[in-house]
């Protein structure tokens, strides 16, 4: 369905020459990105159905991934990974299910699909950038 | 002794005073540091492992310790300055006094959520956000575009709850006052839907770029100390032996000087009017 969404998007975009080159290479890593994701659903945590749904679309011009992980914080803050444009969104997922972002740290959400689409609504096409932690 | 008072009610002369304290922390990098310490305990503090500012029985210690400290470091500048607070439940507009351009300015404009007006505002060239989640160096706001400020009932039902907290001492908690004021919990969601009302920075890890997020934790601190007073009888909670969490004698980081016990009673630093 993600793919769908990105195709969507490519069709549209291909009016502009460039953008249209762009995006088709983004739709393209999408496909096999989405393939790929879903076949570690069926042996990582989400392979329970019990774990956050991976995504890969290209929603107001930003691509943005999520998908499960396996070791390192992101683990700890929830076992899932989100970027946007390739750079990471902190994500954390609380004890009742939801999540939320540094971007939205005190709103939550049911899923990190609806996370990360209004993190892309907040930047305004602002990329993010990784904060030190000391 | 410091008297912490409602912003509705700070003269001209104390409103300038307070700004230009918060201009000289923020030209001498001070300021920034405390932004940045809070978004690394945001970033940190988890339900299921250590949490020490969020989402724990210590959000509330941690963040007097917090604001002490940044008053303090106000008062090297201008010792007759204290912070005030903003009661939401009553100032719930973007054209409130706390707005103008005297004091915090007001809401971004709709073509970026910049804030054009007043001190903070990007074009003084006295206000460059450094430490951010994002490449934007401006200070945004988007005003009542996100969640709603809690109503004086609301914060009235979480001020009636006499337990201070319950396990799992997390946001998920249930039934205990300090989850339901910091707002994972209730109808109100009280402290984190004023972040999302005034959007931009205050609703992001890294929210005291905002400098309205001192005076939001002000009246979060003093609705602290209201129910302490409504509930003498309701000590802080857990009180020993709990794993990841702050009991009552546990030191806090990043001090690690200090233990909710002795930040309970804030009169030996500052009242309130």
């Amino acid at each position: 369905m993600s793919s769908n969404v990105s195709r969507r998007v490519v069709l549209r975009g291909t009016a502009a020459a460039a953008a249209g080159v762009a995006l088709l290479a983004t739709a393209a890593q999408a496909t096999d990105h989405t393939g790929h994701t879903t076949t570690e659903d069926h042996t990582g945590h989400g392979g329970h159905g019990t774990g956050p749904a991976a995504f890969d679309e290209v929603y107001k011009g930003r691509r943005i991934v999520g998908k499960p992980v396996t070791g390192g914080h992101e683990a700890h803050h929830g076992g899932f990974a989100v970027t946007i444009d390739g750079k990471e969104l902190h994500v954390m997922q609380n004890a009742d299910g939801s999540w939320i972002s540094v971007v939205n740290h005190y709103q939550v959400f049911d899923q990190p699909l609806a996370l990360t689409r209004a993190a892309v609504d907040a930047l305004r096409g602002a990329t993010l950038v990784p904060i030190a932690m000391n | 002794m410091a008297v912490r008072k409602n912003q509705a009610n700070l003269t001209a002369t104390e409103k300038r005073n307070f700004v230009n304290a918060v201009l000289e922390l923020k030209r001498t990098g001070v300021y920034d540091g405390f932004v940045r310490t809070h978004n690394e305990f945001i970033m940190s503090d988890t339900d299921n492992g250590d949490r020490v500012g969020h989402r724990s029985p210590s959000f509330l210690p941690w963040h007097r310790r917090f604001l002490i400290q940044f008053e303090q470091e106000l008062q090297k500048i201008d010792s007759s300055v204290t912070l005030p607070y903003w009661d939401w439940t009553a100032d719930r507009t973007a054209t409130a006094s706390i707005f103008a351009a005297d004091f915090m300015g007001g809401n971004g404009r709709s073509r970026d959520a910049q804030v054009t007006t007043g001190p903070f505002a990007y074009s003084t060239g006295k206000w460059t956000i450094n430490v951010s989640v994002d490449n934007r160096n401006f200070l945004q706001r988007e005003m009542g575009a996100a969640g709603t400020l809690p109503t004086r009932a609301q914060v009235d039902a979480v001020l009636a709850m006499p337990v201070y907290d319950t396990a799992p001492w997390n946001s998920a908690s249930e039934g205990g006052f300090r989850n339901y004021l910091e707002g994972w919990r209730g109808a109100g969601r009280v402290h984190n839907n004023v972040h999302v009302w005034m959007g931009g920075q205050m609703a992001t890890g890294v929210s005291p770029n905002d400098p309205v997020f001192w005076l939001h934790h002000a009246h979060i601190d003093k609705l602290w100390s209201d129910w302490q007073r409504m509930h003498p009888q309701s000590a802080y909670l857990p009180a020993a032996g709990t794993a990841n969490v702050v009991d009552l004698n546990d030191t806090m980081r990043p001090w690690n000087n200090v233990t909710p016990a002795q930040m309970l009673d804030h009169s030996s630093y500052y009242t309130y009017a």
